[in-house]
């Protein structure tokens, strides 16, 4: 991510630094995480230590420091999809694609999380894909879309 | 679009409105929530090529709605003005709606709804059992607006209830009026928001905030979004009234940053409220001054209390302070700060339109009122109903639950998720009720209830809700931080196999440090379900550590 990027995100919030969440969270949504450099800018733009930009991206579940894959896979694990079999989508999952949640593949292709609630509690276990839920279909089936 | 100036002109918008519609104009409404998009993701395109491919683009209004709340046979599509409902909708069926029930005026029998209990039809919406049986006071606008279209709200009487309250009332009638309807927060507390709002404008610094909790951060609560998404002008109404009862002219929806349909919808509407005059400076030209700003939770589940929801907004880590003063007094930068729940809000309008004496016929004593309940787990149907408080915890687990699958007995009910607690089947009869459940032991939370059928270990179950407390804990104080965790070592052992003689009384032990020394809440309710099991399941407990032996044949290292 360039500094013209990084710009033009902060100055839609006119530089203020009470805005730092929303600004990595642009940040976050364009370059799908956040790399070292592109916070030490956002840091001295916006007059904010270092050390409070970095507790902000690693307290925040959603925000990365490592690179995503191309596909984030999202695994609930809330209460209403844990009675459904989220454990045993999640094993599946994980057998199939060989990475943890947190981690990426070595190709880039997938990443895979895991995390609460998306409110989609009739369709549960829920597992999205690129923010969309593969309803009615194997754990196969749906990752094979996105080979 | 002009803006709007006075109290008349807002009349005269919603007239113009109406006059320029067809009553008998077809119209199709798509439910949009987030459990039917998913299934038929592009149905509105279909439609809309379907309508062209019988020239009849621009004859029938096809309208995206908010959730309708019968999640389980969803997706929905509800054709107006007659009101026709079909169930389970796919693309394919599509073709067929348009050609039997728009073109020839004829219903696509399969498609309606049938009663499993009495095998009876029911063709409109509002025949359907589940949605006749509710009091959807705040729902049930959901069907008939598009939440993107500022429009359809106005054309249902929106912004009337902020017109009485700016022209026809001073700041403090509208506080009287909000306390005397004795309306009580649904994040979670039930703490009388009224007195909250007085605190706040009365607490000595001049600048106030307001707030809309929008976090829904406990897992199967989905009422908040559904709502948001599906009505967010109910919810902005409500908070500008509060804003104007308390004195505030700035306030925040802090709200998730994952539901991209909740997000535009927000946007659009506080884009089109401000156009037409009713959000900005200068509300309806009753000089009155109001301005939103949007925030978010990105992912963590305690930025929904209140001190770390505050600190977030300030761009800050979310972790909660210490309350020797309350938020209602020093919140965000220090200011007075008067935070409440989607589903508080959404109650205003109604409370200042039809007026306190009115809500209080609704519901029971000392709660007041509709409750959306989001219900998921062991149960047949999965679903969001409005119910008055007062109305049993059997009736919507049976009635709107349909009760539950697979020829299998009930073994309990779960308010409140990790904070919440657990009742046998056999206290089923309780009615809902602030009070009355969290003398039993079952806080409502913010309304997500879970249901339990036979097969449930609730050894498993505790141990589940201390493992997500554990993720979640902020860290910043020791009792949770440290307390969780060994509860949760003891409860995984428990389950393993591994638990000794003497753990339930560690277990209790720790709770109570916990509970009392913790920060903030969910450090000190953190114990709460466990508690309650232990009260109403202890033999399981029992029978886990001294014969190694698991009752509902659910854990998997024991018999
Ligand atoms: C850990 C934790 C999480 C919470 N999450 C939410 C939430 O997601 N939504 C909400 O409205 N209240 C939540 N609350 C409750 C809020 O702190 C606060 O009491 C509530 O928003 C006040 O609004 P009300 O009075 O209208 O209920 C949470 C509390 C705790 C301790």
């Amino acid at each position: 991510m360039d500094n013209a990027a990084i710009d033009h995100i902060i100055n839609k919030y006119q530089g203020q630094a009470r805005f730092l969440i929303q600004i990595l969270m642009e940040i976050q949504e364009e370059n799908r995480w956040l790399p070292r450099e592109v916070l030490k800018t956002v840091s001295e733009k916006l007059d904010v230590s270092f050390r409070q930009v970095m507790r902000i991206a690693t307290m925040y579940k959603t925000f990365s420091l490592v690179p995503k894959g191309h596909n984030e896979i999202h695994i609930c694990m809330g209460n209403a999809c844990h009675v459904r079999g989220a454990e045993r989508l999640l094993k599946e999952v994980q057998e199939l694609t060989g990475i943890k949640p947190g981690e990426t593949d070595s190709d880039g292709k997938f990443s895979l999380e895991i995390g609460c609630c998306r409110g989609n509690c009739c369709s549960g276990p829920v597992m999205e894909i690129g923010g969309k839920t593969q309803d009615k279909m194997s754990p196969a089936e749906a990752l094979k879309n996105y080979e | 679009m002009a803006r709007i100036n006075s109290a008349a002109e807002l009349e005269e918008r919603r007239l113009g409105i109406l006059s320029k519609r067809d009553p008998n104009k077809l119209c199709i409404a798509v439910c949009n929530g987030n459990g039917c998009s998913g299934r038929n993701e592009g149905i509105i395109s279909v439609f809309t090529e379907e309508l062209g491919k019988q020239s009849l683009d621009g004859k029938v209004d096809v309208r995206a709605t908010g959730c309708h709340g019968f999640c389980e046979k969803g997706p929905f599509v509800v054709i107006y003005p007659e009101e026709i409902c079909y169930t389970g909708v796919t693309l394919e069926d599509v073709p067929e709606i348009v050609a039997q029930t728009v073109v020839g005026n004829q219903v696509v029998d399969r498609l309606v709804y049938t009663d499993p209990a009495t095998g009876e039809k029911a063709v409109r919406q509002s025949d359907i059992p589940y949605y006749k049986n509710q009091t959807r006071l705040l729902m049930g606008n959901n069907p008939m607006i598009n939440p993107k279209d500022i429009d359809e709200y106005l054309a249902l009487g929106g912004y009337a209830g902020l017109s009485k309250a700016l022209f026809e009332m001073t700041p403090e009638q509208v506080l009287e009026e909000i306390k005397k309807a004795n309306l009580r927060g649904r994040g979670g507390g039930g703490f009388p928001a009224g007195s909250k709002w007085e605190t706040t404008r009365n607490a000595p610094e001049k600048v106030k905030y307001v707030i809309v909790n929008g976090h829904e951060g406990e897992p199967g609560a989905f009422m908040d979004r559904a709502l948001f998404t599906g009505n967010p002008h109910l919810v902005l109404e409500g908070l500008i009234i509060g804003a104007y009862a308390i004195g505030s002219h700035l306030g925040f929806i802090y709200t998730r940053h994952d539901s991209p349909e909740l997000l535009a919808n927000i946007r659009t509407a506080l884009k089109q409220a401000e156009e037409y005059g009713l959000l900005g400076k200068d509300i309806m030209g009753s000089g009155f001054d109001f301005e939103v700003e949007v925030h978010f939770d990105i992912g963590i589940f305690v930025s929904g209390e209140s001190s770390a929801l505050m600190r977030s907004i300030e761009g800050k880590a979310p972790e909660p302070t210490p309350k020797y003063i309350r938020t209602s007094v020093s919140g965000i930068w220090g200011k007075p700060s008067n935070l409440n729940n989607i589903e508080t809000w959404a109650n205003v309008p109604q409370i200042i339109s039809k007026g306190s004496e009115w809500y209080s016929t609704i519901g029971t004593e000392r709660s007041k009122g509709t409750k959306l309940i989001s219900f998921f787990g062991n149960v047949c149907n999965t679903g969001v109903v409005e119910v008055p408080f007062g109305t049993s915890l059997k009736e919507i687990v049976y009635g709107f639950g349909g009760g539950i699958p697979n020829g299998k007995k009930l073994k309990a009910v779960h308010f409140g998720g990790a904070m919440g607690g657990s009742l046998p089947a056999s206290m089923i009869d309780t009615p809902l009720d602030f009070d009355g459940l969290a003398k039993v032991g079952a806080q409502i939370g913010a309304g997500a209830l879970m249901v339990l059928d036979e097969d449930t270990c609730m050894v498993d179950l505790a141990r589940f809700f201390m493992k997500f407390l554990s993720e979640e804990s902020c860290g910043k104080c020791v009792p949770c931080r440290e307390g969780v965790r060994q509860m949760l070592n003891i409860l995984t052992n428990i389950t393993e196999g591994k638990g000794k003689e003497g753990d339930i009384e560690l277990l209790e032990e720790i709770s109570e440090v916990v509970g009392e020394a913790a920060l903030c809440s969910l450090g000190r309710t953190a114990p709460a379900p466990l508690l309650g099991m232990l009260n109403y399941f202890r033999d399981e407990f029992e029978a886990h550590i001294k014969e190694k032996r698991c009752p509902a044949h659910f854990c998997k290292n024991l018999q």
